[in-house]
């Protein structure tokens, strides 16, 4: 077995009823890793990472950690695994303090460690001066945090993180993603599943998921340039309308609009300036253009389409 | 280490949510007053009217025989026989009392005097009981009327025995209303516990850890064992001490098999919390599968031997038939635990079987 290996995933499916909500998946993780499992809503990503946690077994498959199985043995595979749910789930009416005993009490940290090991986590979450605080009066970012303290109270090899960020303000955000950063540092193995595409960028290595199955699976540099065409940034007054004649146009592959601008997904570079030249005969503004490598959200349209 | 963790996560809990804490101490004694002074079967002053045509020492003197007894209270006399059916039909009295005109003459004479007796049978349970009072004044009297006549009394007399009369019902209703109203508080009280954790998703968090089902159901049982051992020491005392319940038998034995019966009923509450995943349907499970059957099914009023065949086998199953029983042999007989062995049996049965079986539902989900 390769030594490297934290997260071995080997043919899982997972029906509901009649419905399959994965479809016949595998992958690996490998050790120190920050895996973002990416995809948007309903794709299956919570399913997956339960499918880890053995929080939900799978109907057929199986899903190996560190050599050991996660159906047969859950209860010494969580040992290794910190977790934490896409909604808060800590208790809102026990304190910040509280909540972690709760969660030492639960992995077994003894007296002395605890003492040791809650400090140090108040301390590098910043939640120190609101430790004796109901977890219910944290703001979303503080909350999220406190999951996180709460997820790494039993020094676990494996984090497992489900759409940490969502419902996040932008600094707690960026705050969080330095905590993790800091984390994989350090050896651990973060397998975090994200529909922000900003984040799957920060991520070692994305699985992209689609209807319960994974298309594509890569390193985020390799995703982008693996689409084969070139990307152009338009930035312009009235972009559903551009986007509408472009599309009417035989060198233009895709088009995806952001707000006021465009990205134009080109078949051949050199045509770059007669589009432009006929987007002015159109009379559209053109405030600035340049090209730019495609985002995973590009690629990930093209993909999914 | 795990079990004391979720123990006291669950006593911080009931601790912050102190209108809980009040309901599951006020509840129960609430429940207790009311329906202890509502459900009595003694029968006391009952409005009764007289017709009294005859007017003699006599039919006075029957007349107070029934004022005197204390059960019926005189609200009016008349002198038409229609005035009686009047006064009953409108409610107003409850027994009406018709002396003939010829009562003392037929006494006089040696003969056998009619006197006539009107019940509302509308309300089955005081008629009956009236009807016995009456046939006690009637031998009373005719006792009074023939002292020295050896053939017996003239007046042909049924006496019925009904409850000794120093005993009053309440002593029979409280102990069994301890064990109606404990079935179902008790399960009130844990029915919330995992759905509660359902509905505010920390459930899968706690399900990320190695926690083991049978410590999260025993976990969350102890802290509300301690509330419901308190509610039912409460309740006894309310019972001695308000209600003046005599307690005939051992105390010790009583909190000993209540704590058995409270075993069993909150691992109920605690399966049906696992089951339900949702703190509404779940409280409504529990209100509905545990009073209607302690409150029917468990002989705290209506006689099981009474039942048909089919519903008496049926109550085997209900555990709070077992809790009135004990209760009330322990209160009223004083009975000791080699009469109770068969019901100690079955609830001890009854709770491991509830218990196991939560664990086995969680640990469904757990792994």
């Amino acid at each position: 077995m390769d030594q490297d290996i934290a997260i071995e995933v080997k043919g899982i499916t997972k029906n509901f009823g009649g419905y399959t909500a994965i479809k016949n998946l595998s992958f690996s993780v490998t050790k120190a890793e920050l895996f973002g499992i990416v995809g948007p809503d309903g794709a299956g990503k919570t399913t997956i990472l339960r499918l880890l946690m053995g929080i939900l077994l799978p109907t057929s498959g199986e899903v190996m950690v560190f050599g050991v199985s996660v159906g047969r043995y859950p209860e010494k595979v969580r040992e290794s695994i910190g977790y934490m749910s896409q909604r808060f789930g800590l208790y809102e009416d026990l304190t910040v303090e509280e909540n972690m005993e709760f969660y030492c009490d639960l992995y077994g940290v003894d007296r002395k460690e605890r003492k040791r090991r809650m400090e140090e986590l108040l301390d590098f979450s910043g939640l120190y001066p609101f430790k004796k605080r109901l977890a219910g009066h944290l703001s979303g970012g503080m909350k999220q945090k406190l999951g996180l303290t709460c997820a790494l109270i039993h020094r676990p090899d494996i984090l497992i993180l489900d759409e940490p960020t969502a419902g996040v303000d932008p600094l707690s955000r960026r705050d969080f993603w330095r905590i993790l950063y800091g984390l994989r540092n350090q050896g651990m193995t973060i397998v975090l599943s994200t529909a922000y595409l900003d984040e799957a960028e920060r991520c070692t290595r994305i699985g992209l998921i689609y209807r319960g199955e994974m298309p594509m699976l890569d390193r985020p540099n390799n995703i982008r340039s693996s689409l084969g065409i070139s990307m152009v940034e338009v930035v312009l007054s009235e972009t559903s309308r551009a986007r509408d004649i472009l599309l009417r146009n035989e060198y233009v592959d895709m088009v995806t609009v952001y707000g006021d601008r465009l990205h134009i997904g080109l078949k051949e570079k050199e045509q770059m300036d007669s589009i432009l030249d006929m987007l002015r005969s159109y009379r559209f503004e053109i405030k600035g253009s340049r090209e730019v490598i495609p985002s995973l959200e590009d690629v990930f349209i093209k993909r999914i389409r | 280490m795990r079990l004391k963790g979720i123990v006291k996560k669950e006593f911080i809990h009931i601790k912050r949510d102190p209108l809980s804490l009040a309901m599951a101490f006020l509840l129960p004694a609430i429940l207790l007053f009311i329906y202890g002074y509502a459900v009595t079967f003694d029968v006391e002053n009952i409005e009764t009217v007289v017709c009294d045509r005859d007017k003699s020492s006599l039919s006075r003197e029957l007349i107070e025989g029934f004022s005197k007894s204390g059960y019926f209270t005189i609200i009016s006399y008349t002198e038409s026989y229609n005035d009686v059916d009047g006064y009953i039909d409108r409610g107003d009295a409850k027994a009406g009392i018709i002396i003939p005109d010829d009562f003392s003459k037929t006494i006089r004479k040696g003969g056998l005097p009619s006197v006539e007796i009107i019940i509302d049978g509308s309300n089955s349970n005081i008629a009956t009981i009236a009807l016995g009072y009456v046939s006690a004044i009637e031998e009373r009297y005719t006792r009074r009327l023939y002292p020295l006549s050896k053939e017996g009394p003239l007046i042909q007399v049924k006496t019925r025995i009904w409850y000794n009369r120093e005993m009053r019902s309440r002593n029979f209703i409280i102990p069994g209303l301890i064990a109606v109203i404990m079935a179902v508080i008790v399960a009130l009280l844990t029915s919330l516990t995992v759905s509660k954790e359902w509905d505010r998703g920390s459930m899968e968090q706690l399900l990320s850890t190695p926690v083991k089902p049978s410590e999260l159901v025993l976990g969350k049982l102890i802290p509300y064992f301690i509330i419901g051992f308190a509610d039912t020491v409460f309740a006894v005392l309310m019972s001695t001490f308000l209600f003046g319940v005599p307690l005939k038998g051992d105390p010790v034995l009583l909190f000993l098999l209540s704590s058995i019966f409270l075993f069993g009923g909150l691992s109920f509450g605690i399966l049906i919390s696992i089951v339900a995943k949702n703190q509404t349907i779940a409280s409504q499970i529990a209100m509905l599968t545990t009073f209607l059957p302690a409150f029917l099914l468990s002989g705290f009023i209506f006689s099981i031997s009474n039942m048909p065949k089919i519903l008496q086998i049926f109550t085997l199953a209900i555990p709070a038939r077992y809790f009135v029983t004990i209760l009330k042999g322990i209160f009223l007989k004083g009975v000791t635990i080699e009469d109770l062995l068969w019901e100690t049996a079955l609830l001890s049965l009854y709770g491991l079987i509830v218990f196991f079986l939560a664990v086995k539902k969680l640990k469904k989900w757990i792994g």
